[in-house]
């Protein structure tokens, strides 16, 4: 078309924009006078003028004419005049066009021609254009062009990627039906691009349609492992630089992860693929081209990506987790920037915790040196995401000294994440403490109203930090310029607890009030509002201070300032201070009572900063709960206080915590433990319920049961004696579940020695939602069996009924104890009685891989103790169960036979039943 | 799945944008000024991706051009940065050494080979020789010698000579300093 040329041409060479508004006006009006013209235009020219009108509106300038000449082309039997017919279409015409008739007769034309590049641009152009219209005349029709024996492999290609798009506007014109099952078989077909397509379209109805698309799996598998065990030429073009199909291995990837582990049979061949891929991952190279090792590991990542999804291969997981720490030092900062994302959601699995965990100090130093700010901000989320009890002083450490010069536009995650961690893994809470202020100084802009709320919401609710808490503020408000969010800390606390420093002379009453008025005309309206509670508190815990309390009170600045929120406080409070008594005075400004448990609202702002679907820390998606709007305390001591009643638990993140009390607030709890005889209405336990079970024993979080209706996940910590239990009812179906009703179940034998305490939980489940229930746990006595968890509901008019076993083991009220060699192994000696030792010999199951037994001994409960067996090969621990009525150390040794792939394992406890449950338990581990 | 594709010069002007979800008009010119303002301000020592809205970008730059693809946030990084370039061979073969001149003056026919490879916002076919294999030849309408920029950097191809190096990152690209910034 060398009239476009030239149009383009002058176009080009236009040296302003008026010029290039006068030369296209110019063409317009040309073409318009060709449209309008007497003489019919034939199709070349038609097509010559389309085409620049189409190449006018792609340089920004509106179109008022010529769609309905672009109409007519479609009914061109010239390709080249079709294709920019099509074009026109797909690129200007919206839905609503009074055109679409027109438009679709010809589609259907198209579609009926038999001539596949006709079909090809036909669907095309559906699925460009996608539009309702569209999708009420076609969804019948492309099904059958899809899955018809005679229709080419590119129409095909074509045909699944147009129903998927239908598909994704309007899902309800898209029903399925016989069609189904041929589309999942056209992941064998011979033609790899039509496996390509097809993969997506499938992957995209299995969400939705699991049970439907269920058989996707074997298919996906062999073709997987047909794909991986190629040689390298076998795929002839679909090979990339040495790599075979690595697009359509990553899809069949995706497709496995809409699926839990599949059956034993595949799950071996799947396991073998994953193998391959990542021993491959270790292989010299066949180029040193950037695409060979971008496709490479563009599939090695999304076999992780499956690894992960599946959680339940601990080799795997720990062979890709040392995979992934390989690439942290990487000269290729994509891949680094990869591997530390993909390594968050690694350190959420409980088999490679730890291994992420050793990877600390490459991260940390990642955070320093890193040029690109997201791969910084992919550190931060790892080190957030590894943080457990032991690293977390190192890891808070470093956060804040990186808040320093961090960039701006990941501060307020940062200061959000710092103060999360450090509530949660507080052990000393005057770490707590301090770290937080030191976050308001570093970043004092940066910390939220739920940051500073928290800190005295924590400080209120523990006793044993509130004087520590009250010097500290005491002393960083020296600075001569301090963050107003200190100010407001600062004059919280003291109100509070300022009488617990006010025996020293330098923190005299006096001293404080002055220290707290100093900065009080540099501060916002809200602060002052809040040290003018602080005052009045100050009158009742000091009455020394009250005439210069009160002379504050009554000065003009106050008593008729023009804030009437400052106004009222002040004038209320001089009232106050004047009339009540001193016992009136100290019932209404007594100690604030302690707030009620809730989730942490930084949690929660934290959620709504990262959107629930990048929040890799498997507890922050797991928690759904309802968001503390009111968590903070509000500055108005007169009415809070007085309408406040004691809340039982002193425990505000809740879980894990020395003071803890497991116990519901009398009333609202329900102590569930159906007897054996209401048994008959309930289910066997569910096929797989025991090897879900066994997972369970050395980790504490996972997907405990999941058929195509419901999915069961659990979170759970332990604390000595106690424990508590989340159990997440996933509704996997759009429709709703009534009467749903878990129970949990005790035996005769169980239930004297274990107390759970339990909540109903909400009879409907919504499509697609999650409830949650918490379980508090008493182990009173040792125990051998397991509780089970009865779950009933109606689902579309069906009564469904599931039984599992509730991984609650002895193993989990363990306490390690480290010791050293000469200590164990006098214990040992003492507990040489027969009956307190059990032992057992027995194959292994799987892998003999040290790191993994070591992660399971350590997740079995008990210490790890390193060079005390005289045979390095061995592991010994040491622990302590606790129960209510007592505590029992337990030793154990573990002697693996790698020839014979045999394990002898040995477990002395002071109790015979214990030792024999515990040898029970953690020999079937491995 | 990929939300939209983009390729864009260092100036700013669009050379193909092919979208996958509604957006109006408005909304589209804001996207292409954010995505060009996201991603030129990044060097060779950063990564091939960058966080956008609630989705990413996955782009890589050939000599003067950013192929840019928007994706959501779980899909995989590796394999869209070699769908671009994968993507970039195969306009190299069709358009015989192609350059920014050859996607001004057959824009129609880039449209179709995208519609090739990507479609309804998934990877369609990833075989460079069928992906070229299409009714229309390839044509050779570039002007050459009649326009006066054909010799300029828009005329510089985007991939050299097989045997060559890859002209994508920064370091190996040198930009002449007369650049023409319209169309």
């Amino acid at each position: 078309m060398r009239g476009l040329a030239v149009f383009i041409s002058d176009i080009r060479n236009c040296k302003s924009k008026e010029a290039e508004i006068k030369r296209i006006n110019k063409e317009l009006a040309n073409i318009r006078s060709k449209f309008k013209g007497d003489k019919a235009l034939d199709g070349y020219s038609k097509k010559k003028y389309v085409c620049k009108l189409l190449f006018i509106f792609l340089l920004g300038h509106d179109i008022d004419f010529g769609h309905m000449e672009a109409v007519n082309l479609l009914s061109s039997n010239r390709y080249t005049e079709k294709q920019i017919g099509y074009l026109f279409i797909s690129v200007l015409v919206n839905s609503n066009s009074e055109l679409i008739r027109l438009i679709n007769n010809a589609i259907k034309n198209d579609l009926a021609s038999r001539n596949p590049t006709f079909m090809g641009l036909a669907l095309h152009c559906i699925a460009s254009v996608g539009s309702r219209e569209m999708a009420e005349a076609f969804a019948g029709e492309i099904p059958k062009v899809l899955v018809a024996g005679d229709t080419m492999d590119s129409v095909k290609q074509s045909a699944a990627l147009c129903l998927l798009r239908l598909y994704r506007t309007s899902p309800d014109l898209v029903p399925m039906g016989d069609w189904t099952s041929r589309v999942v078989h056209l992941l064998n077909d011979q033609h790899l691009g039509v496996v390509t397509a097809a993969t997506s379209l499938i992957t995209t109805l299995a969400q939705k349609n699991p049970e439907e698309f269920k058989t996707s799996v074997s298919l996906a598998v062999s073709r997987l492992s047909r794909i991986v065990t190629s040689a390298s030429t076998d795929l002839q073009d679909y090979t990339y630089y040495f790599v075979p199909a690595p697009w359509l291995s990553v899809k069949l990837l995706r497709l496995l992860q809409c699926y839990p582990p599949p059956d034993p049979a595949v799950r071996g061949r799947l396991t073998e693929c994953l193998e391959t891929i990542l021993n491959k991952a270790q292989e010299p190279p066949k180029s040193k081209k950037v695409q060979h090792s971008n496709a490479k590991n563009a599939v090695l990542f999304e076999a992780i990506s499956l690894i992960i999804h599946h959680d339940s291969e601990p080799n795997l997981l720990v062979r890709a987790c040392n995979q992934l720490g390989q690439f942290l030092q990487h000269r290729e900062t994509n891949l680094r920037y990869l591997a530390l994302e993909s390594m968050c959601t690694l350190a959420s699995s409980e088999f490679s915790h730890e291994a992420v965990k050793t990877h600390i100090e490459t991260v940390i130093n990642a955070l320093k040196t890193e040029r690109d700010v997201s791969v910084r901000q992919r550190a931060v989320d790892l080190l957030y995401a590894m943080c457990d009890r032991s690293n977390a002083p190192q890891i808070v450490a470093e956060m804040l000294s990186y808040l320093e010069t961090a960039d701006y536009s990941i501060r307020e995650e940062i200061v959000l994440k710092v103060a999360i961690l450090a509530e949660k893994y507080a052990v000393d809470y005057t770490w707590y403490v301090d770290t937080i202020l030191n976050l308001i100084r570093i970043a004092g802009d940066y910390v939220s109203e739920e940051v500073w709320y928290r800190v005295i919401q924590i400080v209120i609710n523990r006793d044993d930090v509130q004087g520590y808490a009250a010097k500290t503020v005491f002393e960083a408000l020296q600075a001569p310029a301090c963050h107003e969010n200190l100010v407001k800390v600062g004059g919280y606390i003291l109100g509070e607890f300022g009488n617990l420093i006010a025996g020293d002379p330098r923190s005299s009453p006096l001293i404080q009030f002055n220290l707290l008025h100093s900065k009080f005309h540099l501060c916002s309206v809200p602060t002052r509002a809040l040290l003018l509670s602080t005052y009045i508190k100050f009158v009742n815990l000091f009455p020394e201070v009250k005439p210069t309390i009160q002379d504050v009170l009554r000065s003009d600045s106050q008593l008729r300032n023009a804030d009437v929120e400052l106004q009222q406080r002040a004038v209320e409070y001089l009232r106050l201070s004047t009339v009540a008594s001193t016992d009136i005075l100290a019932t209404v400004l007594e100690e604030m009572p302690p707030f009620p448990e809730r989730e942490s609202s930084i949690l929660a702002k934290l959620k709504k900063k990262k959107g629930p679907s990048t929040v890799t820390d498997l507890e922050d998606t797991k928690r759904e709960r309802s968001v503390d709007v009111n968590g903070g305390p509000e500055p108005a001591p007169a009415s809070t206080s007085a309408m406040s009643t004691p809340s039982p638990s002193a425990d505000l993140l809740g879980l894990g915590r020395p003071t803890a009390r497991p116990h519901p607030p009398p009333g609202g709890g329900l102590l569930v433990d159906v007897f054996s005889d209401s048994a008959s209405v309930v289910a066997p336990l569910a096929p797989g319920s025991e090897d879900n079970f066994a997972r369970f024993v050395c980790k504490n979080n996972g997907v405990l049961f999941e058929n195509q209706l419901l999915q069961i996940g659990l979170k759970s910590e332990f604390r000595q004696n106690l424990g508590r239990m989340f159990i997440f009812y996933g509704n996997k179906t759009s429709t709703q579940f009534l009467n749903f009703t878990p129970t949990l179940i005790c035996s005769d034998d169980l239930q004297p020695n274990l107390n759970l305490q339990t909540k109903p939980v909400d009879p409907t489940v919504e499509g697609g939602a999650q409830v949650q229930q918490v379980v508090n746990i008493e182990c009173v006595s040792d125990f051998t069996e397991a509780p089970v968890l009865n779950i009933q509901f109606r689902y579309g008019g069906t009564f469904q009924n599931v039984s599992v076993q509730l991984p609650i083991t002895l193993n989990k009220f363990f306490q390690p104890t480290e010791m050293a060699s000469q200590d164990f192994f006098q214990r040992w000696k003492q507990l040489s009685n027969p009956q307190q030792e059990v032992q057992n010999i027995f194959k292994a199951k799987h892998p003999m891989d040290t790191e993994v037994t070591k992660a399971k001994i350590i997740g079995f409960g008990s210490a790890l103790l390193e060079e005390v067996d005289p045979n390095p090969a061995n592991f010994v621990g040491a622990g302590i169960i606790h129960t209510k009525t007592t505590q029992i150390g337990c030793l154990l040794r573990l002697e693996p036979n790698l020839q014979a792939q045999m394990y002898r394992l040995t477990l002395r406890t002071s109790k015979e039943a214990v030792s024999q449950r515990l040898c029970e338990l953690l020999s079937a581990q491995f | 799945m990929i939300r939209f594709i983009l390729i864009q010069n260092r100036a700013g002007k669009t050379r193909l944008a092919k979208w996958y979800m509604q957006f109006d008009d408005d909304e589209k010119q804001k996207l292409i000024e954010e995505v060009h303002a996201v991603v030129t301000v990044r060097d060779a020592k950063h990564t091939n991706f960058v966080e956008f809205r609630n989705f990413k970008i996955i782009y890589r730059r050939y000599a003067g051009l950013y192929f840019c693809i928007c994706v959501d946030v779980n899909d995989n990084n590796l394999a869209y940065l070699e769908a671009i370039h994968n993507f970039v061979e195969v306009l190299n073969e069709y358009f015989h050494n192609v350059c920014e001149l050859d996607l001004v003056f057959n824009f129609y026919k880039v449209y179709t080979v995208v519609d090739e490879m990507f479609l309804a916002g998934e990877i369609r076919e990833t075989s460079q020789t069928k992906a070229r294999r299409q009714p229309s030849s390839p044509s050779l309408s570039r002007p050459g010698g009649r326009d006066p920029a054909g010799s300029g950097p828009q005329g510089r191809r985007l991939h050299p000579t097989a045997s060559g190096p890859w002209l994508w990152a920064e370091a190996t690209v040198c930009v002449p300093s007369n650049r023409a910034a319209v169309v």
